[in-house]
């Protein structure tokens, strides 16, 4: 128990002692540190606002969904609509590509192909619902439109070219402990 | 994101009432899953505060933004949310951080492959970045020719 302590306060050392850091910058009204503090809170909230929410979910999925279904339906073997379902899935989605890390450990383990593992990565980055609202209000839904056109072959080949690259490999995807 | 925070608490809702012995075991695994990952991903918060305070987003445009022209709208549009440079900050910069934003972006993916790594190694994550990088120049291009 203790040493499982010790462990948990290495780890989140660097933390500790960053926000100690920026509670001394504060006092002394050092402003550099006091602006780099401002930058975190933001990154923080944008962090704590999400993943809990998306780590509860996983969490639901991990104990409700069987693995076979997704073997059949994400697998190897389920075809155009196993990629059709991920990218429906990374649609959906909100927040930084550092929230679809988790999901992808997840699909991983439950049997999801290589490929659609990866194209769900792509889709996060070119095609989630939340950033394209963001884009066609700041650049208009002609420029979206084609953008999402353009982009949505390109995932799929990058999807189709790590799966054949990682085919004769050892590849997994990891949980970090 | 309301929409989230409501469908994860009816999905919770419906799965305790189903089995509560099942969405606690859940709940727990969830929950590690997050501790596990909470240091790594803090302190690489911690790192792009700091860098974002060395390399003002204002600072970063002027430089970086120079000549990169239409495959630069286009790419960073693409990239868009390979970065951890949130919306907040990435959009008010409007039109002139749209065009830097190849540059821009090549720097959060160096900043966002750490965490990558942990989950896929770092040879796939930084072939995976690679390749996403060439797709978006290519990208970049036909939005260059058609737009």
């Amino acid at each position: 128990m203790k040493n499982r302590a010790i462990v948990i306060m290495k780890k989140f050392a660097f933390v500790v002692l960053f926000v100690m850091f920026i509670a001394i910058s504060h006092m002394m009204r050092f402003p550099a540190g006091m602006e780099i503090g401002k930058n975190f809170r933001l990154f923080f909230l944008e962090m704590a606002a999400i993943l809990p929410l998306m780590f509860i979910l996983i969490g639901l999925f991990e104990v409700w969904v069987p693995r076979e279904r997704i073997i059949r339906h994400l697998g190897a073997e389920a075809g155009h609509w196993g990629t059709l379902w991920v990218i429906l899935l990374a649609m959906l989605q909100v927040g930084p590509l550092y929230a679809a890390f988790p999901v992808a450990a997840l699909l991983w383990r439950k049997g999801c192909s290589v490929r659609n593992i990866f194209i769900y990565l792509g889709a996060f980055t070119a095609l989630k619902i939340p950033m394209l609202t963001f884009e066609v209000g700041f650049l208009g839904w002609k420029f979206s439109l084609l953008r999402a056109l353009f982009s949505f072959p390109v995932f799929i080949a990058i999807g189709f070219l790590l799966a054949a690259d990682l085919k004769d490999r050892p590849f997994a995807v990891k949980e970090p402990e | 994101m309301i929409v989230l925070a409501l469908a994860t608490a009816i999905l919770l809702l419906l799965s305790f009432i189903a089995d509560r012995g099942k969405t606690l075991a859940g709940l727990k695994k969830g929950a590690k899953m997050f501790l596990n990952i909470l240091p790594a991903l803090l302190s690489v918060l911690i790192l792009v505060s700091v860098f974002l305070y060395v390399f003002p987003a204002q600072v970063l445009t002027e430089w970086l933004g120079r000549g990169t022209g239409w495959a630069g709208i286009a790419s960073a549009a693409l990239l868009g949310s390979i970065s951890l440079i949130p919306g907040f900050i990435a959009f008010p910069l409007g039109a002139i951080l749209v065009r830097s934003g190849v540059s821009y972006q090549v720097i959060a993916v160096f900043i966002t492959l750490p965490l990558e790594a942990k989950y896929f190694g770092w040879k796939v994550s930084i072939l995976r970045n690679a390749l996403s990088f060439t797709g978006a120049l290519l990208v970049g291009l036909l939005m260059g020719i058609f737009l």
